[in-house]
């Protein structure tokens, strides 16, 4: 109530048009015509203060929602075809790529389609998920922390992905065997900490972790948290030529090209 | 001196508020006499309303629908739902009243960040569950257009709670009902607590709790400067200063079975004004006592507890301040990353803090070896001798340990039962609580917030019910039984 007042003083005094100041200096070259016009777009904006600012504040809250929606489960095919259909189902939507035990990959085409052919896998498990760059959240999570033998998760720049995300994973920990982060831009040091739940991990890409504020300390700390894993990473192994090769390959995508 | 000293100032106050501030001792006649003064200089100076040479804008409103007591973490989350709830927007005028806007001495800043669910009574594990959800989407209940988000730098690493033979029944039983509210803890024998943490010392142990998921420490600056800069673009007024007295009407009633009760109803908050003694009346509707260690002091100036022994007008508020050290040290062997919050059968509790092998903790002292709360000095002998012996008992790498720092803080320490106490006062009517938490207000602040708004909104608890931490409960006896108070 208090502070929003303050864009009326852009418009009111009468003062400011004699005086050369920022605004002085272009409403004096402006013709008079212009001059009301900006005026009164300014009139506008500061009448209407609180209605922009609402608007603006609907489209943040819509743009959560969107998430949400997203990444809400697929109650339906769930019920279906089981657990292991209903999260390939809602990783290909995402745009990833996953793979059926004994079975190729599976990820949808350059338009987001995608053949069905594998609801009929009912009992077969999914045993890897390549989630790169999805928008997956924490609620999507839900989905494949369902499929109780996935060994091998990939989750590669997920802008969505943070420590609240990993601090869910502990119910993969009797299967997974391979967890990618790498690129993560909200996974700090924070989130890894929990990672020692995993204990079948027998490889861990944490490399090129924006938010980790310790790279090198961090992966010593979680290489002595996971004695049997094989952990890739932090920053300062990049400057090694060896270590950057490797890398690469890691990241690659599943099929090969 | 004193008074020419402040002579000034409290002219400046009369000419710009009209009779709206009092000092201390104020002389009516006088009155008079300056609203002539100021009605001259006003018919002399230009420009109507601009009065660049009175500027009241650090006095409080002279009037608010709500005026919240205290601007801690807990009285911002009221803020804050109390404008979230409210129908339509911007029908309530809610003020704060803080006075150390540093918060040098406020509870929040001075906790150790913890959040878990392992509580025993399903009320404060629900309180927990909402508060832990609420962190997580922080950044949505807590958006602000165009401020960056918010980071409370949340640690996901669990509480794992340690039982002897003797408490290992009630740690069982206890897991069941946070099970059933809907928290993932799981019970680990010492065997495998021995596999998961090498470090642990299991003598002694016969079982331990260990939460999975939703508990661990974070920010509580970050998450009161969250608060604080969102009730503010809601529209919440601030106010640097403190709350010195209550105005109110008593009326006399008689119950059915012919007992006489007087209700108390406040109409005005005086808020006094930071370095200097002048005051300023705030007519309110509903007053939040949300002062944390000091709401037993707020009570009594409410009138509350000034009656008879045993009656209900005899009830005070038995909230108080409980001085509470924390330690850090460092400890180049000690636990890794993986370390969660822990909480030993002796009652001291240790986690860790950041990378570099530093740990925090501490213990609460015994009813008899209670510190002075006259000042926050922190008792480093207290460390000596009650702390580091158990700590290096339970993890034999503590024994090396080097001291860095401490600090000591209050806990808003409830004498009954040491749990929260909320909703309105039955005989001050439009008194609010929320107050009492004894340790664990920092992780309820949000559902807290959210209870009382709804209590003021609606009248009654909506989202979690609340009504085992009314007042009433102090004068009928009823202790709410909190086994897991740290
Ligand atoms: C060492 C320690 C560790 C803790 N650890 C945890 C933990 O791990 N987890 C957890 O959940 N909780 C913890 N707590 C408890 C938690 O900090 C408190 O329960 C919680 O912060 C209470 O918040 P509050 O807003 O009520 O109090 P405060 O933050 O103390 O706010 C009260 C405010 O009221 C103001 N005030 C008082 N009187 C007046 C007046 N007359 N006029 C105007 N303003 C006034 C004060 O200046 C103060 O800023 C811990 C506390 C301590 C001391």
């Amino acid at each position: 109530m208090a502070a929003p007042r303050a864009p009326l003083h852009l418009v009111a005094p009468r003062w400011n048009a004699g005086t050369r100041g920022i605004r002085g200096l272009s409403r004096a070259a402006a013709p008079e015509g212009n001059q009301k016009k900006g005026r009164s777009l300014l009139q506008f904006l500061a009448d209407r203060f609180y209605d922009v600012q609402a608007l603006r504040e609907y489209l943040l809250r819509k743009q959560a929602w969107k998430m949400h929606q997203k990444n809400r489960p697929f109650t339906y095919i769930r019920e279906r075809y089981g657990p292991y259909a209903a999260g390939a189902y809602f990783i290909l939507k995402l745009g990833g790529a996953v793979k059926f035990q004994g079975k190729e990959w599976i990820r949808s085409n350059a338009r987001g389609h995608f053949s069905l052919d594998f609801l009929k896998l009912q009992t077969v498990p999914v045993e890897a998920v390549d989630a790169s760059g999805c928008a997956v959240n924490y609620q999507g999570l839900d989905s494949l922390l369902a499929l109780k033998e996935l060994q091998v998760l990939w989750l590669q720049r997920c802008p969505h992905v943070d420590d609240w995300c990993l601090s869910r994973l502990h119910p993969l920990a009797s299967s997974l065997q391979e967890l990618s982060l790498a690129g993560c831009p909200k996974i700090s040091e924070r989130g890894l900490a929990c990672l020692h739940h995993l204990q079948n991990l027998r490889k861990l890409d944490i490399s090129d972790l924006p938010a980790v504020s310790n790279p090198g300390l961090t992966q010593i700390l979680v290489e002595e948290m996971l004695p049997d894993c094989k952990v890739v990473g932090a920053d300062w192994a990049r400057g090694l030529k060896v270590g950057q090769e490797e890398q690469y390959q890691d990241i690659t995508s599943p099929i090969p090209a | 001196m004193l008074r020419t000293a402040s002579w000034p100032r409290w002219g400046r106050t009369l000419l710009a508020r009209g009779l709206g501030s009092r000092r201390g001792g104020s002389a009516p006649d006088q009155n008079g006499k300056v609203s002539e003064i100021k009605k001259k200089i006003q018919s002399v100076l230009p420009g109507g309303a601009w009065n660049p040479l009175y500027d009241t804008s650090y006095l409080p409103p002279e009037h608010s629908d709500v005026v919240i007591v205290g601007g801690g973490v807990i009285g911002l989350s009221v803020a804050y739902w109390l404008k979230r709830l409210e129908k339509p927007r911007g029908a309530i005028r809610v003020l704060v009243v803080e006075r150390d806007h540093t918060y040098s001495r406020a509870s929040t800043v001075l906790s150790v960040g913890g959040i878990r669910q392992q509580f025993s009574v399903p009320e404060n594990i629900q309180l927990s569950l909402f508060s832990i959800e609420f962190l997580r989407n922080i950044n949505e209940y807590l958006a602000v257009v165009d401020d960056p988000p918010l980071d409370i730098q949340f640690n996901p690493s669990g509480y794992l709670l340690l039982a002897s033979e003797k408490g290992a029944a009630l740690m069982e039983s206890n897991v069941k009902v946070q099970r059933q509210e809907g928290a993932k803890v799981c019970l680990m024998s010492p065997e495998q607590l021995r596999n998961k943490f090498p470090w642990i010392n299991t003598e002694g142990v016969a079982l331990a709790s260990y939460g999975m998921e939703h508990e661990g420490w974070f920010d509580p600056w970050c998450l009161l400067q969250g608060l604080r800069r969102k009730v503010q673009s809601m529209g919440v007024l601030f106010c640097h200063g403190e709350v010195t007295r209550f105005i109110s009407s008593s009326n006399h009633m008689e119950t059915r079975s012919g007992e006489e009760v007087t209700l108390k109803r406040i109409h005005e908050v005086h808020v006094k004004v930071d370095h200097s003694l002048e005051y300023q009346p705030v007519e309110c509707a509903i007053v939040i006592n949300a002062a944390g260690a000091w709401s037993g002091q707020i009570a009594q100036l409410a009138g509350i507890g000034k009656g008879p022994p045993g009656t209900l007008q005899g009830t005070k508020l038995p909230v108080e301040p409980r001085k509470r050290y924390v330690y850090v040290w460092h400890c180049p062997q000690g636990p890794g990353l993986e370390t969660p919050f822990v909480i030993d059968p002796s009652g001291v509790y240790f986690r860790r803090e950041g990378l570099g092998n530093n740990y925090l903790g501490g213990c609460s002292p015994t009813e008899e070896e209670e510190p002075d709360p006259g000042n926050l000095e922190v008792d480093h002998d207290f460390f000596q001798d009650k702390v580091w012996p158990s700590l290096a008992q339970r993890v034999p790498a503590f024994e090396t340990l080097k001291a860095r720092s401490s600090w000591a803080g209050y806990y808003d320490y409830n004498t009954f039962d040491q749990n929260g106490v909320v909703g309105p006062h039955p005989l001050v009517i439009n008194m609010y609580f929320a107050t009492g938490f004894s340790g664990h207000g920092l992780q309820q602040a949000p559902a807290v917030g959210r209870a009382v708004a709804e209590m003021v909104l609606q009248g009654h608890f909506q989202t979690i019910d609340l009504s085992p931490f009314l007042f009433s409960r102090f004068y009928l006896g009823e202790k709410v039984q909190e086994h897991n108070i740290v």
